[in-house]
């Protein structure tokens, strides 16, 4: 009992990144109807401007409580990518938005490779060490059962950026028009809606989250590389069909349920006799089942296309 | 006449919405029959059913006296029925010709292995299709455009070229949704014309969707109105005219009861 | 060439070129006798046909996006070399009888087990896929690619993530070309039919086809295996020209690479395919002192291309080539 809820400590935080990666998909989806596969590439880009910004803001703020530094570590590279997701809508994007969606997924994955090799040729291919925003420690008081601080601030800031979030979008204007958006573009647009500003809004917020999820990604696992958001990007989307695409709760949900299962696929790997080799096919395997009895995940309407 | 579509008791619903409502509904041999009623009466809905696009969730729908109901589109159309789209979906990417051709696929007797070996029964077939598809074009003036990419085509012509496509595969019931959609009032006669010579010259019963009442009282032997899902009359166009509860479905008058 | 005289020039083309170039360089051909670096490229170059225009089946003239290529050529390559590496020397003596023709025989059985293998795999992926569409089908395929990695790297009887080596240089550039011209007949000749307008039927609009009584699960599945074959047969030829492959060979960049060379070379076309196949493998040749820039060249010109021309570089061409060809 105690190892499983170990296992669950471990998967809950995995899965808050899966969960912070997945909203940016399926915030996207829901206004522009297409997967951005760049998102992935965001969240690494959000990791790297993690570690520079803290190495630039040690000098100056090393005197700082550590959580509040880490706090602006986390605020500063989610401006950053904000900026950079508003800036790959405007660019590469914003004049496909008629086009058929093929094209827009090809241009998306064009854009994903460009972060990668950019990435590759600015950093480095090798990983790289993203420093100890939070000098990590165990709780105490567990008993057995073992957790660090690290993984209580990632749970928490989570808890606190999902709260803002649903904020944003139920209580504020622009969440409303969000909303309006996805339910019904033409409409939303005939109503005064400015498709642009809210598109380009959408992006800014979910790639604010992405690099949130990468910040938490990174100190927990503490090594950073330009392909590092290949896979937890694929997986967050499997999170994001999961919960029903265009969901936001589904995405959270779906997040949380993926990382859960993915960290006890690992931790069982004796007991189901599965090599713990096949951790990153877990979620593939949950795609499959998913678009086979469930298409539509757990939250999602089902769609039908007009004839 | 023997019936060649029998609808019994079909009922169509989307969630907590009834699109169709126990309609009961059949087509003969050879006839031509409209079905009528105001915008979101469910007559496409019923199109999508008959074929195969949507499985009705009760009732039973017949052809030829078998069950159909269920069955995927393909096999719908392999059976004998064929339809056009409101809104209109060619094969964007194709010429004219390729249009028809690719409707031929149902009387193939050579597949994938014969596509690859090429032998003298493919290139037989292939050009019999390529005649076949030709002459049907001419038959509706469109063999000058044969060579074209479908979508220089005017919106008639599209609409005609539907209706050629349709015809490609042979079948006993032609389903024909709007039409005259956003045609002038002589491409409207030239439809009606059109759809006759259709009937006379390849036989098979037509059932017709169509907002227009010229073009449906002119040349429909019977009428159906559907109004919210339900069929609330059945008749000769002069007794649809006539008939009550059909002007007040148009009209939007109370219904007084007789 | 409505009739079969393409399927001769393609038999007489394969005939000449693997009589040119047996790849030996003690061959008696002088052409043969070209330097082992560029016969190589000529190799890869071939290999490369293969699996654009094995991809354009599926993606390009059946508009099913498909991110998992180099999944079926992973299974390909390693469905073959279980053959040849793994059970050659038994198979060897058992057709010990065949004298000098033994080795080929083994390769060409090899090459056979290793494109119904993935053809296989491709009917395992197809079947599941056929309600998905674009972007969800592209993330579907992406990830059964994955699966097919992941399950490699997993299985120590083909050496697990360190790879498989030793497997033996059978491939010639003869083979390669030859096999790239099979594809390139097969491909064409399945779609310039009556039959074959069902494959374009489909990704033009599905509901329609279904309606003109094309069966579209039957032509997205075919299309998949026939893709997935090809994707195969090239994946075995680049394990024996190689001779030496891992896992992460085969990884979704792969996938990447190929659509990249559809794209380019225009989604259905499959002239302009292979051209650019072959150009791309030049290319990434001559830009290999730099190789960092190289792939963020690449990735700018997809996104420039997606904006400015999406029927790709060399799109078209097949239908210009059709028109002039109605015309006269």
């Amino acid at each position: 009992m105690n190892e499983f809820l170990q296992q669950l400590i471990n998967g809950l935080s995995l899965g808050a990144v899966y969960a912070l990666i997945a909203l940016g998909y399926t915030m996207v989806y829901g206004v522009l109807r297409f997967i951005n596969f760049a998102h992935g590439d965001v969240f690494m880009v959000g990791a790297f401007s993690g570690m520079y910004l803290s190495r630039w803001l040690k000098p100056l703020l090393g005197h700082w409580p550590e959580w509040l530094f880490a706090v602006v570590v986390l605020a500063g590279s989610m401006t950053f990518c904000a900026a950079l997701g508003i800036l790959i809508e405007r660019l590469a994007y914003k004049p496909l938005r008629e086009r058929p969606r093929l094209t827009v997924l090809i241009t998306a994955i064009g854009v994903s490779l460009l972060l990668e090799y950019s990435g590759q040729l600015l950093f480095g291919a090798a990983p790289r060490g993203f420093p100890s925003l939070i000098e990590s420690r165990s709780l105490p008081g567990l008993g057995e059962l073992h957790a660090t601080n690290i993984q209580a601030f990632v749970l928490t800031a989570t808890a606190l950026l999902l709260g803002g979030l649903h904020l944003i979008v139920m209580r504020t204007r622009m969440g409303l028009a969000m909303r309006a958006l996805s339910l019904n573009p033409t409409a939303a647009m005939l109503m005064g809606v400015n498709t642009n500003v809210v598109i380009s809004f959408t992006f800014g917020l979910g790639s604010a989250l992405a690099a949130a999820g990468a910040i938490f990604y990174a100190s927990l696992y503490q090594a950073i590389e330009p392909f590092m958001g290949v896979l937890p990007g694929m997986k967050a989307f499997v999170a994001a069909v999961l919960g029903g695409v265009g969901s936001l709760p589904g995405a959270m949900v779906g997040g949380l349920i993926l990382g859960v299962v993915e960290t006890l696929v690992v931790g069982y790997s004796k007991v189901l006799g599965i090599p713990p080799g096949y951790r990153d096919a877990v979620a593939f395997v949950i795609l499959i089942l998913i678009l086979l009895f469930k298409p539509s995940g757990l939250f999602g309407k089902q769609q039908r296309e007009k004839v | 006449m023997k019936p060649i579509l029998e609808l019994e008791k079909v009922l169509v619903r989307f969630g907590g919405l009834v699109a169709v409502s126990a309609v009961d509904f059949h087509v003969g041999e050879g006839e031509l029959v409209g079905l009528i009623g105001p915008n979101g009466a469910g007559k496409t809905t019923l199109f999508n059913v008959i074929t195969g696009v949507y499985t009705p969730t009760e009732g039973a729908i017949r052809f030829d006296g078998q069950a159909v109901d269920g069955l995927p589109a393909s096999e719908i159309t392999s059976k004998g029925i064929a339809r056009t789209f409101q809104n209109i979906r060619l094969f964007s990417s194709l010429s004219v010709l390729d249009n028809v051709v690719a409707a031929f696929n149902l009387h193939l007797k050579s597949g994938f292995l014969g596509a690859l070996w090429r032998g003298r029964q493919f290139r037989e077939q292939e050009r019999e299709v390529r005649d076949e598809a030709l002459q049907l074009l001419d038959v509706f003036g469109l063999k000058s455009a044969a060579h074209q990419p479908c979508r220089s085509l005017a919106y008639g012509d599209q609409r005609r070229l539907e209706i050629v496509r349709a015809l490609a595969t042979k079948p006993r019931l032609l389903l024909l949704d709007e039409p005259a959609a956003g045609m002038n009032p002589t491409e409207k006669v030239e439809l009606m014309r059109l759809i006759r010579f259709t009937q006379e010259r390849f036989g098979p019963a037509v059932l017709l969707v169509e907002h227009d009442m010229k073009v449906v009282m002119g040349i429909c032997q019977r009428i159906a109105v559907l109004e919210y899902g339900r069929k609330i009359a059945e008749g000769t166009p002069s007794e649809i005219q006539q008939d009550r509860r059909v002007i007040a479905a148009y009209l939007g008058e109370e219904v007084v009861d007789a | 060439m409505g009739s079969r005289s393409s399927l001769l020039i393609c038999v007489l083309v394969f005939g000449v070129v693997s009589a040119l170039f047996t790849g030996h360089p003690e061959s008696a051909w002088p052409l043969a006798q070209i330097d082992d670096y560029l016969l190589n490229i000529l190799i890869m170059a071939g290999i490369n046909v293969i699996l654009a225009v094995s991809l354009n089946i599926v993606s390009g003239h059946t508009g099913q996006f498909s991110l998992g290529h180099a999944g079926f050529m992973a299974v390909g390559a390693y469905g073959s070399a279980a053959v040849t590496q793994i059970g050659g020397k038994a198979i060897l003596n058992a057709l010990s009888f065949l004298g000098g023709a033994a080795p080929t025989c083994v390769f060409v059985l090899s090459l056979f087990v290793g494109g119904s293998l993935a053809a296989v795999a491709g009917l395992a992926v197809g079947l599941p896929s056929l309600r998905l569409k674009g972007d969800y089908l592209a993330i579907v395929t992406l990830g059964f690619g994955e699966i097919i990695r992941v399950v490699i790297q997993n299985t120590e009887a083909v050496g697990g993530a360190r790879g498989l080596t030793g497997i033996p240089s059978f491939t010639t550039l003869g083979w390669t070309w030859g096999l790239a011209a099979f594809c390139i007949y097969c491909v064409s000749a399945l779609v310039r039919s009556t039959y074959g307008r069902g494959f374009l039927a489909v990704r033009d609009d599905e509901i329609a086809a279904e309606a003109m009584g094309v069966n579209t699960t039957k032509y997205k599945v075919t299309a998949f295996v026939v893709g997935s074959f090809f994707a195969g047969l090239a994946g075995a030829l680049y394990a024996h020209l190689i001779g030496y492959i891992t896992p992460e060979g085969f990884s979704f960049l792969k996938s990447v690479d190929v659509v990249v060379m559809v794209i380019l070379g225009g989604m259905g076309s499959t002239l302009g395919v292979t051209v650019a196949a072959c150009l791309l493998t030049f290319l990434n040749e001559l830009l290999r002192q730099a190789e960092q820039y190289r792939m963020v060249a690449f990735a700018l010109l997809l996104i420039v291309l997606m904006i400015l021309r999406p029927q790709g570089l060399l799109g078209g061409i097949d239908r210009w080539i059709q028109a002039r060809r109605n015309r006269s």
